[in-house]
């Protein structure tokens, strides 16, 4: 099970981001062609994530890149660039329709043909930015078994919503809708960017209440985000302790032939134990919550 | 390829460099501004070289303007350089890797 707490974004055309980024260790960096980078650096920016994405200092790091949508002159360019280079997952922006990630999967996979990548190998990611993605996302996220997850994207979506960013309030449907066509999908699902790089607390009460939603992880801006955000998803010890209880009760009654073993009274059946083994895999890739 | 005009590609921040490419008949010359032109510069250069060969440069002016980059960021630089100094450019990615 790869783990995609933290995905973190970096401009595709800033040489001293994409040379040293890897130092910090997100589950996933996520280079940005689109938004991040000028219409006049499009370009530059595109033969530099070609480049960064073959630096042997990523190849231990789930490497992502934000491509531009399809429908402008940079994105099928892009594309071209950054499955050639290797990239382990396509970040298709804008993702409004199934259709969208049925022509990008398209493409994908005539570019693997043609440089001689093994075909499926590219995995694909849809970002959810407006009215239209978000009612469409149960449709968007069964489109291509190349997809590992949906996210959220929050600004395009509260500007389409005619809203504005505020507590959260205006993300409660989508955030609902994202994660629940994930969970059907059985793919990951990614939070909005907290923008505020300087207001922690903010950060840690949005990261817990997508946690206890059920999301897998969050998009983020600045690296001083990762740690808090692996943390605040790092089990609790009192959750690690009742989760090996949990595991060698089960793992007891199984060298028994029990069906149904019970601990500390209560029965514990098989959602309880898998839950204990989710926290136990998380426990050994975050530690625990500090 | 053939450099019809001149054109700039990168950036003086740190972990950059600065490329300006210009047509110059009859060689291929380079002039290499670096703070550590001597532990490096043999090297930027043969990346430069490298780049501009696979590309079929042989008649250009190159100055490039280094600072800290790595090979990699060197090759992208020189490369969107030429990308925007020559006539209808098409990216042939495997020439570029």
């Amino acid at each position: 099970m790869k783990l995609r707490r933290s995905m973190l974004f970096l401009p595709g055309a800033n040489a001293a981001m994409l040379s040293t980024a890897y130092v910090f260790k997100p589950d996933t960096i996520m280079f940005d062609l689109e938004d991040a980078v000028s219409l006049r650096e499009k370009d530059a920016a595109r033969i530099l994530v070609f480049h960064a994405l073959q630096m042997p200092v990523y190849r231990d790091i789930e490497t992502a890149v934000r491509i531009n949508p399809l429908s402008t002159p940079f994105g099928l360019k892009d594309l071209e660039a950054v499955v050639r280079a290797g990239v382990d997952v396509v970040r298709l922006p804008k993702t409004d329709t199934a259709d969208d990630v049925k022509a990008l999967e398209t493409e994908v996979e005539r570019i693997e043909r043609d440089c001689g990548r093994e075909v499926g190998s590219t995995k694909l990611m849809a970002a959810i930015e407006s009215a239209s993605g978000v009612v469409n996302a149960v449709a968007i996220a069964t489109a291509s078994k190349r997809l590992v997850g949906i996210a959220l994207a929050g600004f395009d979506y509260v500007m389409d919503m005619q809203t504005e960013r505020g507590d959260g309030a205006e993300l409660f449907y989508a955030r609902c809708a994202v994660l629940h066509a994930a969970r059907f999908a059985k793919i990951d699902a990614f939070d909005v960017v907290f923008s505020d790089v300087n207001d922690d607390e903010g950060f840690l009460k949005e990261v817990d209440l997508i946690r206890r939603l059920g999301f897998n992880g969050k998009s983020l801006i600045n690296p001083r985000q990762i740690d808090l955000l692996h943390n605040a998803f790092a089990p609790t010890q009192e959750e690690v302790d009742y989760s090996r209880r949990v595991v060698a009760a089960a793992e007891q009654g199984e060298r028994q032939g029990l069906g149904v073993v019970s601990l500390n009274g209560k029965m514990i059946d098989a959602p309880v134990i898998e839950h204990a083994r989710v926290v136990l895999r998380r426990a050994d890739a975050s530690g625990v919550r500090q | 390829m053939k450099i019809v005009r001149e054109a700039l590609a990168g950036t003086l921040e740190s972990s950059d460099l600065m490329v300006r490419i210009a047509p110059r008949d009859g060689e291929l010359a380079i002039v290499l501004q670096s703070e550590v032109v001597h532990q490096f510069g043999a090297q930027i250069e043969a990346v430069a070289r490298d780049c501009l060969a696979r590309l079929g440069i042989t008649e250009a002016l190159v100055v490039i303007e280094d600072k800290g980059a790595l090979d990699c960021v060197v090759a992208a630089r020189v490369q969107t350089a030429v990308s925007r100094a020559v006539d209808e450019w098409t990216a042939d990615w495997s020439a570029l890797s």
